[in-house]
């Protein structure tokens, strides 16, 4: 390991129901208040669950470009915003620039983009089939395919930026935005490129996909959208859907040195695994989560008692926030009780594909603030689940390395360990 | 006729591609309409169903303004007649 190259985080980029820009959406999980509300489009739809989280109204004209607004999914319109705050963030890009985005601070050809996404261009297909189906197959839209594509994120932020490195789209699921972090930094790490832009971008709030998560038994039933979300609580009953992005830029420390750039935190260690297990369930005992946080620990080659807070995956199901607790207690053993846990979709919901990197990046805003934010609604912690999980208040906690986890639907794991840099 | 197949074209453009309706003018281009290739080849979709004229791939490589474009199909147009 000593051979291969330290990757730090240099800029992080935010949108999230609990607020637009890392300040604002930092601020907003502090406050610990929900984000979910009623959305008009599903109660208009008639959704068996018409709550969801959505992030604050953009001006899309203003923001993407009134051409390209209508060229590209939601789900791209976010994760251009949220990788235009990163850039910005890391100093790349000239701020005074007509194209802020565009990266001139270093080798564009040295910069890879990975972006994770769950689902994709889940708008695109809810308006075009029906037209398809109205109009019939001579209206099929030309902008169907690269709207929906799941690495249009990706490619986008390639043609907004510059960047001619490694462009890949990953998906893991909810784990996506995570897998997307752990494979860029081995990219750094193994020297195929310097600086990547990492993270995860969804918008799958649409009535289809609303309904079939429903019909899942996934979402929660809760008519009280402020109470819905309610990560470790005795009457959790399941997730709600949220959308939006984060973007971390990754760099190797020396890169990252020679440019003069500020480094937030060290990306120490990741892991994966599958379950091998089942389509949507884990494992009751948490076992590939297991795998995945020993591998992240491992791999960061650190203290296991120096990590002391987790940013749980915590969805509020009751199948996956008691299998967490398990594999933590697997993983840590008594060091579990020492560990500050928060899951931050009690005020989110769920982002599913953008959910690891949003929160990799709440992560490091409370190792960096030594505040771990509340989890919005637990209040009544279920006797099953043995975590220290924040309450009522943001805590001060002295933090030296933290801990991300994120688990996919087809069982896939993906754990981060990050450290002050 | 040349007015009718103007609103028709603004109607398109506006509801279609969310062009305001004071861009569309007779001598804008499709680029200052923020228009692409693709875009281009969704708006003879349109047109087609609108009008019951389909611009081919060649007749598109001299239209450039929406005057081209309205020429092309009242020209089609009366071939047809």
């Amino acid at each position: 390991m000593n051979s291969q190259r330290n990757v730090v985080v240099t800029g992080m980029g935010l949108v999230t129901p609990a607020g637009r820009g890392l300040a604002d959406a930092w601020n907003g999980v502090l406050a610990g208040k929900a984000a979910a509300a009623v959305d008009e489009q599903l109660a208009a739809a008639g959704t068996p669950v018409t709550i969801a989280c959505r992030v604050p109204a953009y001006d899309a004209d203003a923001e993407i470009g009134r051409g390209a607004k209508r060229r590209l999914d939601r789900f791209t319109h976010l994760g251009v915003i949220a990788a235009r705050e990163a850039v910005a963030h890391a100093g790349l890009g000239d701020p005074d620039a007509e194209d802020p985005e565009r990266i001139v601070a270093t080798d564009p050809d040295r910069v890879g983009i990975l972006l994770g996404s769950g689902i994709g261009g889940a708008e695109t297909w809810a308006e075009e089939y029906p037209r398809f189906l109205d109009k019939g197959p001579s209206r099929a839209s030309p902008m169907f395919v690269p709207k929906m594509l799941s690495n249009t994120a990706a490619g986008t932020v390639a043609i907004r930026t510059g960047a001619r490195g490694v462009n890949m789209t990953v998906n893991t699921a909810c784990a996506a935005g995570a897998s997307a972090i752990h494979v860029a930094r081995d990219l750094i790490r193994s020297g195929v490129a310097d600086v990547v832009l990492a993270g995860g971008v969804e918008a799958g709030i649409t009535a289809l996909s609303i309904s079939a998560f429903a019909q899942m038994g996934a979402l929660s039933r809760n008519p009280d959208p402020a109470a819905a979300s309610r990560p470790f609580d005795v009457d959790r009953d399941g997730f709600v859907m949220g959308e939006g992005a984060g973007v971390l830029v990754l760099e190797s420390e020396e890169h990252a040195r020679r440019r003069g750039a500020t480094a937030y935190a060290v990306v120490a260690g990741a892991g994966a695994s599958a379950d091998a297990f089942h389509a949507t369930a884990p494992p009751e005992d948490g076992g590939g989560a297991v795998l995945a946080i020993r591998r992240a620990v491992e791999d960061a080659g650190i203290d296991p008692a120096s990590i002391g807070h987790l940013n749980a995956h915590g969805t509020s199901t009751p199948l996956n926030d008691a299998a967490e607790a398990r594999a933590l207690r697997a993983v840590f053993d008594d060091h579990t009780d020492r560990m500050v846990v928060t899951s931050t979709k009690g005020v989110t919901g769920h982002l599913l594909g953008a959910a690891g990197a949003v929160e990799a990046i709440f992560a490091i805003q409370a190792m960096r603030e030594g505040l771990v934010p509340p989890t919005a609604n637990l209040t009544n912690q279920d006797p099953d689940i043995a975590l220290d999980v924040v309450t009522g208040e943001p805590r001060t906690v002295e933090l030296d390395a933290v801990l991300s986890t994120s688990m996919g639907f087809g069982g896939q794991n993906a754990a981060l360990v990050l450290t002050r840099a | 006729m040349s007015q009718d197949l103007f609103a028709t074209f603004q109607t398109i453009l506006v509801d279609t591609f969310g062009v305001p309706a004071d861009d569309v003018a007779p001598d804008a281009t499709f680029e200052t309409l923020g228009l692409d290739s693709l875009d281009v080849v969704e708006l003879t979709l349109v047109l087609e169903e609108e009008t019951g004229v389909k611009l081919e791939d060649e007749e598109l490589e001299d239209v450039r303004t929406v005057q081209d474009a309205i020429d092309k199909v009242a020209e089609k147009q009366q071939a047809a007649a």
